[in-house]
């Protein structure tokens, strides 16, 4: 254990700090200003894509978790974005710098990044949910083209996206998991539907798609023919670290602490009831352990040495963990924490009531609780599976 | 930056494991307990050889010189063994107390005992942590007078005895007028009671203060919740092989979601518990600005997740977990004593919201 900051990172946290009070008026926030410019400016300067080689539009830097750790905690304390999201970013990006070929990394990395290219996820299918592996939308290869058809659900941004990285079954008569291949294609091909699902926050979040004979070029394939569940499984590990960020945890902590200074009770400040304290830090330690949890990744991924159970475990602990602490806002606010949608008097931009909603969307989406607690007893404690039923 | 133990650290956790193990592990605690015994001395003889005694005391006094995440190291394998010795009184806050607080002569006196193991030291602080019953020890001229209820380690030597006014003072158990009480309480493996003053003879911890009180109850949170982590992962790890090896309906109780999930809550909670304790630990030695605040965190937080997986361990059992045959109720009970020690979560979580919004605002 050595958590000391160098010359060097005592100089780069000055550095963060600096440009944080240079251009933090800069920064988008609730949905306003322009999230493109911020997202050059910070690539720029290295807050964002900071390890990504240069030559695919990041920062070049060589990996540095503490430098790392410095960008997420100032950008945390000051409550600043930290730069464009979504599953383009935080899911296709490190899965094509880990399985892409050079010319895909060349093509969609830097566009992708700079948030000139987005990207929306097919993988869910109505009768393949939990049970991803059972996929059914198919691609025959037809001359230089697959065809696609079929549908898919829970489809995030469909609706705005430009492309997709979907999964499809190209080789039928593969067992279920090695029949399935990781494609690529523009959401502008002919044969494309989208019907948007409105939410239980009252917003399209995600979609219904359709594809009616698709056809999507030969080589927009990632790895090989009937290697898309591995390809798969490389992406969920990087989404499912990212539904849970301990840093913007720690960042919405900080507003819960100012909103229970503001609100008042009988005239009593809400962090003067003892209640509501208690309340507040119990979540303050359960996110400070996974901010440790975060650093021990962290070291681990430098290290190169397995992080094993504690890596399984951000996802189920971090999404339960987020949506405690917006409910706790919400009951700060009492029948204020009813208001939504633009109502006068609204908290938040409304942010508390959404979020809360959105985290328990995030507890379903990305692999259920149910199926994180599958993967932590059977890969993490290695208890036995449960036997297959008898097939039908 | 590393935030990961070192070969160093894993070694030392490595050797008291064995030690414990090889002194017979859980049945050299129900000996203990079957026996009433008050000091288990060949664990605590055994324990000197190894260091552990002197883990925090500087060579010159015959210590090892390590620091307090190694003592908090420790306290982990202490909890998974549920070893009936004394450890966070005598090896962690005596020593802090004297090192810290005492004058040079009190330190050359002390120092090298506590390490070679002949003497045993108590810390009767709990009246900081939440004054019950209106217990309290004043110093007057020297001597003092009042009721010290639970102090850390109890079975000792010699006492290190915080009074009203923020001094330290040590006295000897068996100092004219100190009467001590045996408590007797749910968990065998670490007697505990209450000492009573009348006019005792007392000699003063010249350099205390207020602060190193605060250091000491910061260091013994972080102890008791070590302690609960090891505790918790003993009875996590014992879950899963009942588990994996029970069977009913012709299959292993494992392969039943509604078991295995309860094995996956406990891990889920717990692992993060393994950084914050590193994380505690390594504050008490290197973040003194935040040494409080992730004490009374990793005291609550570990208290809480422990008594879940307490339960939850017990109950993967069926009902062995809840017989002696099994003996998973040293674990249920040791975690439970380590929740209420020092300050309960509740207590220790008013300390932290005192402590962080001071410091946000």
């Amino acid at each position: 254990m050595d958590l000391n900051f160098s010359d060097a990172h005592q100089a780069f946290q000055r550095e963060v700090v600096g440009f944080l009070a240079a251009h933090a008026h800069e920064a988008p926030r609730a949905g306003t200003g322009d999230a493109r410019a911020w997202q050059k400016l910070l690539i720029a300067h290295g807050y964002a894509a900071r390890n990504i080689p240069k030559e695919y539009g990041g920062f070049g830097a060589e990996p540095d978790i503490l430098k790392s750790r410095i960008i997420a905690e100032e950008f945390a304390r000051a409550q600043v974005s930290t730069g464009l999201g979504g599953q383009g970013i935080s899911m296709l990006v490190p899965t094509l710098l880990e399985m892409g070929s050079e010319e895909q990394k060349l093509q969609f990395i830097g566009p992708t990044l700079r948030g000139e290219l987005v990207w929306c996820q097919g993988y869910s299918e109505p009768d393949a949910g939990s049970d991803l592996a059972n996929l059914r939308t198919k691609g025959v290869l037809d001359g230089n083209d697959w065809v696609v058809s079929g549908q898919k659900i829970w489809t995030s941004t469909a609706h705005l996206a430009d492309w997709i990285f979907c999964l499809v079954r190209t080789e039928p008569d593969a067992p279920k998991h090695e029949g399935i291949s990781f494609l690529l294609f523009s959401m502008k091909t002919p044969g494309i539907e989208i019907r948007p699902l409105v939410d239980m926050t009252g917003v399209a979040n995600f979609n219904e798609v359709f594809f009616t004979d698709v056809r999507v070029p030969k080589h927009q394939i990632v790895g090989r023919r009937g290697e898309g569940w591995k390809v798969a499984n490389a992406i969920l590990r990087h989404e499912r670290g990212s539904l849970a960020d301990p840093n913007e945890m720690l960042s919405r902590l900080n507003a819960l602490t100012d909103v229970m200074k503001t609100e008042t009770v009988d005239g009593r400040r809400a962090i003067d009831d003892p209640v509501f304290r208690d309340r507040l830090m119990q979540i303050h330690g359960r996110v400070l352990a996974m901010r440790c949890n975060d650093l021990r990744l962290l070291s681990a991924a430098v290290n190169r040495t397995p992080a094993s159970l504690a890596g399984m475990v951000v996802k189920l602990q971090g999404t339960e963990l987020r949506h405690e602490l917006e409910a706790l806002a919400i009951d700060v606010m009492g029948e204020f924490g009813l208001l939504y949608a633009g109502s006068p008097q609204l908290r938040g931009a409304g942010s508390w009531q959404r979020s809360y909603m959105f985290f328990l969307g995030l507890i379903i989406g990305g692999g259920t609780s149910q199926i994180q607690k599958n993967i932590i007893a059977e890969r993490g404690l290695g208890l036995p599976r449960e036997p297959k039923p008898a097939s039908v | 930056m590393e935030f990961d133990l070192s070969d160093e650290q894993a070694m030392l956790q490595d050797s008291v494991h064995r030690f414990l193990l090889d002194a017979g592990g859980l049945e050299r605690t129900r000996a203990f307990a079957a026996k009433a015994e008050t000091r288990a001395t060949d664990l605590a003889d055994g324990l000197a050889q190894l260091g552990v005694t002197g883990l925090l005391i500087g060579e010159e006094h015959g210590g090892s010189g390590l620091s307090l995440l190694d003592a908090a190291l420790t306290a982990e394998v202490m909890g998974r063994h549920v070893a009936p010795t004394a450890f966070i009184g005598t090896a962690v806050m005596a020593p802090l107390a004297l090192q810290r607080g005492g004058s040079r002569t009190q330190r050359d006196q002390w120092l090298p005992k506590l390490a070679a193991g002949s003497v045993t030291a108590g810390a009767a602080i709990s009246e900081f942590t939440g004054g019950r019953e209106g217990a309290s020890v004043v110093r007057s001229d020297g001597r003092l007078t009042g009721r010290a209820l639970f102090p850390v380690d109890f079975e000792a030597d010699v006492y290190v005895v915080a009074d009203r006014d923020g001094g330290l003072s040590l006295v000897a158990a068996d100092a004219p007028g100190l009467t001590r009480t045996r408590l007797i309480t749910i968990d065998v493996t670490r007697p505990t009671g209450e000492l009573q003053f009348d006019n005792v003879e007392a000699e003063p911890l010249e350099a205390a203060s207020p602060g190193l009180i605060s250091d000491l109850i910061d260091a013994g949170r972080v102890m008791y919740a070590a302690d609960t982590l090891g505790a918790a992962q003993e009875m996590l790890d014992r879950s899963v092989a009942y588990a994996a090896e029970r069977k009913q309906f012709g299959r292993p109780i494992g392969s039943f979601q509604a078991v295995k999930h309860m094995c996956a809550e406990m891990a889920a909670a717990l692992e993060p518990c393994r950084a914050l304790v590193w994380y505690a630990g390594y504050a008490l030695d290197a973040l003194p600005a935040e040494a409080s605040l992730t004490a009374c965190h990793a005291k609550a937080h570990l208290s809480e997740v422990g008594t879940m997986v307490a339960r939850t361990a017990t109950e993967v059992h069926g009902g062995m977990g809840f017989t002696d045959l099994v003996g998973l109720h040293y674990w249920f009970k040791r975690i439970g004593f380590n929740r209420q020690m020092l300050g309960g979560p509740q207590r220790v979580r008013e300390e932290a919201a005192k402590l962080a919004l001071a410091q946000a605002s």
